[in-house]
């Protein structure tokens, strides 16, 4: 099983390895995934009675979205210091942007949990509108790709990525570098959800 | 290559929790041929009632029905007509074509120790077993398991009983491709061993990789499909529920403005890339047992790969032939059919090279050759009745007909399952050391061959006149099929007679497991390079020393060599 080759080391002949490659792949399945739902909101958009969709769109807290939009935002650059970090062997520095990017991370979700309970207050639900359907399918599988992202990053934050640093710097860095990829996906999904619900 | 695992591994290590491809491929295979083997019992159900509607089921019935005294009930036929298109696509040929046939051969043919991430691997399999336990246990749940069709079709599907677990069994079961995919594509790539550059891949390689595409980047819009659809049903939202609808005689209290269409176009954006899933796998291992069995070169190699490719990237944009009745327009319908059209020229290409691979061959009639050699014409046959699907001047009579039913099983069933039997019996020795029973074999062949078209060739009868699919009497009640259900006895005793005919196999695979295993590594003298390893393979490195690679897939009967043969390894 160790015999598996190309796993941090680069292919020659294709220049990549194993987990960048993988990692590219899966985000494929993600934009279609992703776009399949965007694809859903312009079908339900252009169906739906002439200013439907700005009637409730309107009830969005703009201030909120754009505050998590400043956060996700951080924690993609913070991401990418924490890589540059391990590369210049600096663990204690990896250590404080991984940290800060999870902490911005737990604010996104705080800031979406705040959003979410108000909107159950006022009686908005999914079934209330076809926009707020869409809204809360597509802003709740964010979140879901988010506490997914989450997992991977506090497990590489803790004791775990301490003894990887100490037997294999690179796989370390490897992993940063895929986690990375799928975060900053992550981010970008946001970067379109947040014009389409809640500005247009 | 690494000695440094001596540790013993336990039973559960070894064969249950394993992370080698090679177990999980055979994993996959028995757990979609159990159910095959399922999905057709529930068939054989439905054909008994079909020649005999509202008579008591023999044998069964009083177990299955017991509510209605042994008699399959309208809802019943549903529930079995929608679990059997699902378990047979979603649970029984992709897992067994990819999943178990990609698995276990993939890092053979290309001399890799193992799948590039081989707990990934493990992962895909476990999700594709949650996946079926969810269906399974969905038969037991007091609503029952789906009723709504295969293809799911709202509004029905979202008031209908036994939906929620379907769906989510399909997240499974999407996920589970989707991991499984995206490791063989990276293994493709990354771990082809030195020497084995992409045109010198044997061709089931190339259909492997087309179709992980096409699973990786199809299957997620029917993941946020069943997304929507769930929300539809358990969050009370209306994606696909359009104003003003009443059902069962009330208003439908839901906000409206949803489309049905909505459903259609995200499920055969999936379905139709489906289609391609399905047949590019057996396309493949016919492809090696044609070359194999002629002991010639397959002809046109690198226009097959060409073919393929394009064919996969076409199958994208082909999907909305299903849904020339939905009353989309003009527009679509001459974009979408000029598409379709364009789609048969490459699969005319895999089937006219095929064929001339044949001429002037001093053909080997063994059982996975006969297997492989009755696809073509099937498939054929498939293929050429799905031409007047694809337009839709033809189609609008056609549609939902017992037509369509005749023409996709001639592709999938003695198509592509006729190529995994092949698949079978041709890598068997491989996996065990063991060949299968020649005899046996072709008890097992010829009945199969027989019945096969005995069940689905007066489907193409039917249809024409104008029988409609999915009713559960069979076409008793409709005065215009009066003098065409008649063929639904001979259809019904086929389907018996086919399934008699897989008791040879069975006990095939039993009594040769139980005979001594052989020394010969390579007993059809292939070329290929998973035959100069060990039978079966050595456990998580496969070879016994490096691999490399030194001439092409399918270098038979080269003038000049004594062997008629050249492996790909052989310097």
């Amino acid at each position: 099983m160790s015999s598996i080759p190309y796993i941090v080391e680069e292919r020659p002949d294709t220049g990549l390895n194993n987990s960048k490659l993988g990692v590219w792949i899966f985000l494929a399945s993600e934009v279609m995934l992703f776009g399949g739902l965007f694809s859903a909101y312009v079908f339900l958009r252009l169906a739906a009675p002439e200013g439907d969709f700005d009637y409730w769109g309107a009830k969005l807290n703009v201030p909120m979205a754009t505050f998590n939009t400043m956060l996700l935002i951080t924690s993609s650059v913070t991401m990418v210091m924490s890589w540059a970090s391990l590369k210049l062997k600096q663990f204690d520095k990896y250590k404080m942007y991984l940290g800060i990017t999870i902490l911005c991370a737990l604010g996104f979700l705080c800031v979406k949990y705040f959003e979410y309970t108000g909107k159950f207050h006022h009686g908005i639900y999914p079934s209330s509108s076809t926009f707020m359907g869409i809204y809360f399918t597509l802003t709740g599988l964010h979140v879901l790709h988010i506490i997914g992202g989450l997992v991977v990053l506090i497990y590489l934050w803790t004791r775990q990525a301490d003894k990887m640093w100490e037997e294999n710097p690179d796989l370390l860095a490897n992993r940063i570098e895929v986690t990375g990829l799928y975060w900053h996906f992550v981010d970008l999904v946001w970067i379109f959800l947040f014009p389409i619900l809640y500005l247009l | 290559m690494s000695d440094n695992h001596h540790h013993e591994e336990t039973f559960f290590q070894k064969y249950i929790w394993s992370v080698d491809h090679k177990v999980i491929g055979i994993q996959y295979g028995i757990t979609s041929l159990l159910f095959l083997l399922f999905g057709f019992g529930l068939m054989a159900v439905m054909r008994y009632q079909l020649a005999y509607p509202e008579t008591v089921i023999p044998i069964i019935g009083q177990w299955l029905f017991a509510e209605s005294g042994g008699i399959m009930l309208p809802e019943n036929y549903n529930t079995f007509g929608a679990m059997h298109g699902t378990i047979m696509i979603f649970l029984g040929v992709v897992p067994l074509a990819v999943g178990a046939f990609g698995n276990y051969l993939v890092p053979l043919q290309i001399g890799a120790p193992d799948m590039a991430f081989p707990k990934l691997n493990a992962a895909s399999y476990w999700t594709y077993f949650v996946g079926g336990v969810v269906m399974m246990a969905s038969f037991f749940t007091p609503e029952g398991a789906a009723r709504s069709g295969w293809t799911s079709y709202p509004p029905l599907s979202i008031f209908e009983s036994g939906q929620t677990m379907w769906l989510l069994s399909m997240v499974f079961l999407i996920t589970s491709s989707l991991l499984g995919s995206m490791n063989i594509i990276v293994t493709i790539v990354q771990l082809r061993a030195p020497g084995l550059t992409w045109f010198k891949l044997p061709f089931f390689i190339w259909t492997q990789l087309v179709t992980s595409f096409l699973l990786v980047l199809a299957f997620p819009p029917l993941e946020a499909a069943a997304v929507l659809q769930l929300m539809d049903r358990l969050a009370g939202t209306s994606f696909f529920l359009p104003s003003g609808l009443v059902y069962a005689g009330e208003a439908v209290a839901a906000y409206g403005n949803g489309s049905p269409l909505l459903w259609q176009h995200l499920f055969w954006f999936l379905a139709h890339p489906e289609v391609y899933v399905l047949i590019l796998p057996a396309i493949g291992i016919v492809g090696e047992i044609l070359a194999n069995n002629t002991r010639k070169p397959l002809w046109g190699y690198k226009s097959l790969v060409y073919a393929i490719s394009f064919l996969g990237f076409m199958s994208f944009i082909v999907w909305a032939h299903h849904m020339f009745l939905t009353g989309m327009g003009q527009t679509m319908s001459a974009f979408f059919q000029l598409t379709t059209m364009i789609i048969s020229i490459p699969s005319v290409v895999v089937l006219t090279a095929f064929f001339i691979s044949l001429w002037g061959g001093s053909i080997r009639f063994n059982t996975p050759m006969l297997f492989a050699l009755s696809f073509l014409p099937m498939f054929g046959i498939g293929g050429l009745t799905g031409l007047p699907l694809g337009v839709a001047a033809s189609d609008i009579y056609l549609h939902d007909t017992y037509y369509v039913i005749g023409h996709f099983h001639y592709v999938v069933a003695p198509g592509t399952l006729f190529a995994l039997f092949a698949g079978i019996y041709y890598w068997f020795p491989k996996i065990t050391g063991r060949k299968l029973h020649e005899g046996m074999g072709k008890l097992h062949f010829f009945p199969s061959f027989l019945a096969m078209n005995g069940i689905f060739m007066p489907m193409f009868i039917q249809g024409l006149a104008g029988l409609s699919r999915r009713m559960y009497d069979g076409g008793q009640q409709y005065a215009h099929a009066s003098d065409i259900t008649h063929w639904n006895e001979f259809m019904t005793i086929s389907a018996f007679i086919l399934g008699l005919a897989q008791i040879p196999f069975i006990l095939n695979i039993f009594i040769t497991l139980s005979t001594k295993k052989s020394e010969d590594r390579n007993p059809w003298k292939s070329t290929t390079i998973e035959w100069s390893a060990p039978s079966p393979p050595l456990p998580h490195v496969n070879f016994e020393s490096a691999v490399e690679v030194h001439r092409g897939p399918y270098e038979y009967s080269v003038p000049e060599r004594e062997e008629d043969f050249y492996p790909q390894t052989s310097p």
